[in-house]
């Protein structure tokens, strides 16, 4: 098999794909969001709930159907991301974002991203990119649920306007 | 082997020293993929074209290009008459007449053409000779559960301007269906029965002079999708009887950007059109309009003249190769997939059993890994093929699939890239470290 192949798949790649980590459903989140990759059929459920009364990220948990690398994916994700701010996370998934389009010719900072320089490979494969973006695409979209409930709940609870 | 057509001789498929002959005609087959000589395995999604298409077209461009239907120049008469010669060509391919000819976009355009006729008539369009197709509530539009979306999502929105029901011909777990399932659905309220000829995710042939029958018996109309059909086997849609059918030039060694609508050509005259303005027209007045009769009528704009006149070359070489010769051939090499498949642990091919009418595809579930790292791994070693839903998710669901690897032939493709393709899936799960 060439060696390209195997610069996609890494171990750690298919290693996370089979045995995955944050693959569980949280009995209650501070925002759920549901993403599909509409060219594959690719999905991922995807739940975070952040330490009561801060911005901490406490869990991501996901559940999901697709291939080794959305899967994988997710994986890591849901690895790295307890611990971060949302501002901190925000700031992986960018990092994360600016690599996937590098076309294989970015420099990733691994002391951002963790384990998940291992999808660099994946940068030199366009029509793989949604796979690797696919949970931290939906990772954003609870980011930002969750940023619109607190702001709606304080506005609910703040002093009535005249 | 070879096969016995009821009425004809005994008909020969292609040899394999004459697929490779025809495979020098087609320069994209030359490419190295990874490394590896490309095996292309993806025609049912597109097929790759013979110089005699690309001659064909850049010689039009060259030579010949000018405004079609309009303009009293010299190049403008010799485009016209390419462009009509080529509606002529593809005509007597399909079995029908020049004037029962649309061009369309693709495939989809043509389909959305005949829905969206339906919606108009419904809206009071197209005056007493469109009542026909006017729908009310409690009329039923019946599909079947294998459609390609482009014959699934035209009808939904049929529908719901119309108030219609959209019904649908369930499939059994191989995603086949029969005459008496569809029988089972068809009823006096149907007024249009639309399904695929062949089954692009299947291979399955549809019966379609049982379902023509059954339609016909209770006033509906039957609009085929020959996309799956046309490029591979002999095609007389007017034998066929069907009403409507629409099919793309870029699967059949054509162009993209130009497809086909075919209409009973009465019909073609009664059916509103719904994409209006230029070339289409008799008379305009700031109040309304006349419309120009059929096919004219549904060519509003400028039209994929130099993809029209490549299509006529595709199939002036398709017809010189012989179809009949095409199908046979396909037929070996879809029973060449299907026994290489059944060998291989962990492999579910969906679709007719072996020995059974299909076209020349397989699709398949590896257990245990995803199409779309299938795919990957096979195009590594320079073998190109389809992955995912193949626009028909309520199949792949009815199935439990989320999405499948799809390997279809043409007529270049060789034994070789076959047994390329089956050594390359049977490492697929081992690769990927499943065991069980």
């Amino acid at each position: 098999m060439s060696d390209a192949l195997s610069g996609l798949y890494q171990q750690v790649i298919l290693d996370h794909s089979k045995k995955r980590a944050g693959d569980r459903v949280l009995a209650t989140a501070d925002a759920t969001r549901f993403e599909r990759n509409p060219t594959c059929g690719d999905e991922i459920t995807l739940q975070l709930s952040l330490a009561p009364g801060t911005d901490i990220i406490d869990a991501i948990a996901w559940q999901g159907n697709g291939c080794s690398i959305s899967m994988a994916s997710a994986s890591v994700l849901s690895q790295l991301a307890p611990g971060l701010t949302v501002a901190e996370l925000q700031s992986t998934i960018d990092e994360f974002r600016t690599m996937l389009r590098s076309k294989g010719l970015g420099e990733p900072d691994e002391d951002v991203l963790g384990d998940a320089v291992v999808f660099q490979g994946v940068s030199k494969y366009v029509m793989r990119v949604k796979c690797a973006m696919l949970a931290w695409v939906a990772t954003e979209g609870t980011m930002a649920d969750a940023a619109a409930a607190r702001d709606e709940a304080a506005r609910a609870s703040g002093p009535e306007l005249p | 082997m070879s096969l016995s057509v009821a009425g004809t001789a005994t008909i020969s498929p292609l040899t394999e020293a004459e697929v490779a002959r025809i495979r020098a005609d087609f320069p994209a087959l030359t490419a190295q993929v990874n490394g590896e000589p490309l095996a292309y395995l993806d025609s049912g999604a597109t097929a790759q074209r013979p110089q005699q298409v690309l001659d064909a077209e850049i010689d039009f461009l060259r030579y010949s290009n000018g405004a079609v239907h309009r303009g009293a120049h010299t190049l403008a008469g010799l485009a016209t008459e390419a462009y009509e010669d080529a509606r002529e060509t593809v005509a007597a391919f399909v079995g029908a007449k020049a004037d029962e000819i649309v061009w369309t976009s693709n495939a989809t355009d043509a389909l959305n053409l005949v829905a969206y006729g339906f919606a108009h008539a419904t809206a009071g369009r197209g005056g007493p000779a469109a009542q026909r197709f006017a729908l009310a509530a409690g009329d039923e539009i019946v599909i079947t559960e294998a459609e390609h979306h482009a014959n699934i999502v035209p009808w939904q929105e049929v529908a719901a301007l119309t108030g219609a029901t959209l019904r649908f011909v369930p499939v059994d777990d191989d995603g086949l269906w029969t005459a008496a399932d569809a029988a089972a659905v068809i009823n006096a309220k149907t007024r249009v029965v639309a399904f695929s000829h062949v089954s692009n995710v299947t291979g399955f042939v549809a019966p379609v002079e049982e379902i023509v029958a059954l339609a016909h018996v209770v006033g509906a109309l039957v609009v085929l999708d020959v996309c799956q059909s046309a490029p591979h086997r002999a095609l007389d849609l007017t034998a066929l009887d069907v009403d409507f059918a629409a099919f793309s030039g870029h699967k059949m060694l054509g162009p993209t950007g130009i497809g086909v609508l075919y209409g009973r050509a009465e019909l073609l005259n009664a059916l509103p059109p719904f994409r209006t303005g230029g070339s289409m027209i008799e008379t305009v007045t700031m109040e309304s309009s006349t419309f120009m009769p059929a096919p004219q009528r549904f060519e509003a704009g400028t039209q994929p003249v130099s993809q029209a006149i490549a299509l006529a070359a595709a199939v002036r070489y398709l017809s010189a190769i012989g179809l009949d010769r095409i199908e046979a051939r396909e037929e070996q090499v879809a029973d060449r997939m299907l026994a290489g498949l059944a060998g291989i642990p962990g492999i579910r091919v969906v679709g007719p059993a072996r020995g059974v009418a299909r076209a020349g595809l397989a699709s398949f579930d590896v257990d245990g890994v995803h199409a779309h790292d299938v795919g990957q791994y096979l195009d590594a070693q320079g073998i190109a093929v389809r992955v995912g839903h193949h626009c028909t998710q309520p199949l792949h669901r009815r199935l439990g699939l989320t999405a499948t690897t799809r390997a279809s032939a043409y007529v270049y493709t060789t034994d070789a890239e076959v047994d390329r393709f089956l050594a390359a899936v049977a490492e697929v799960r081992p690769y990927f470290g499943v065991t069980s």
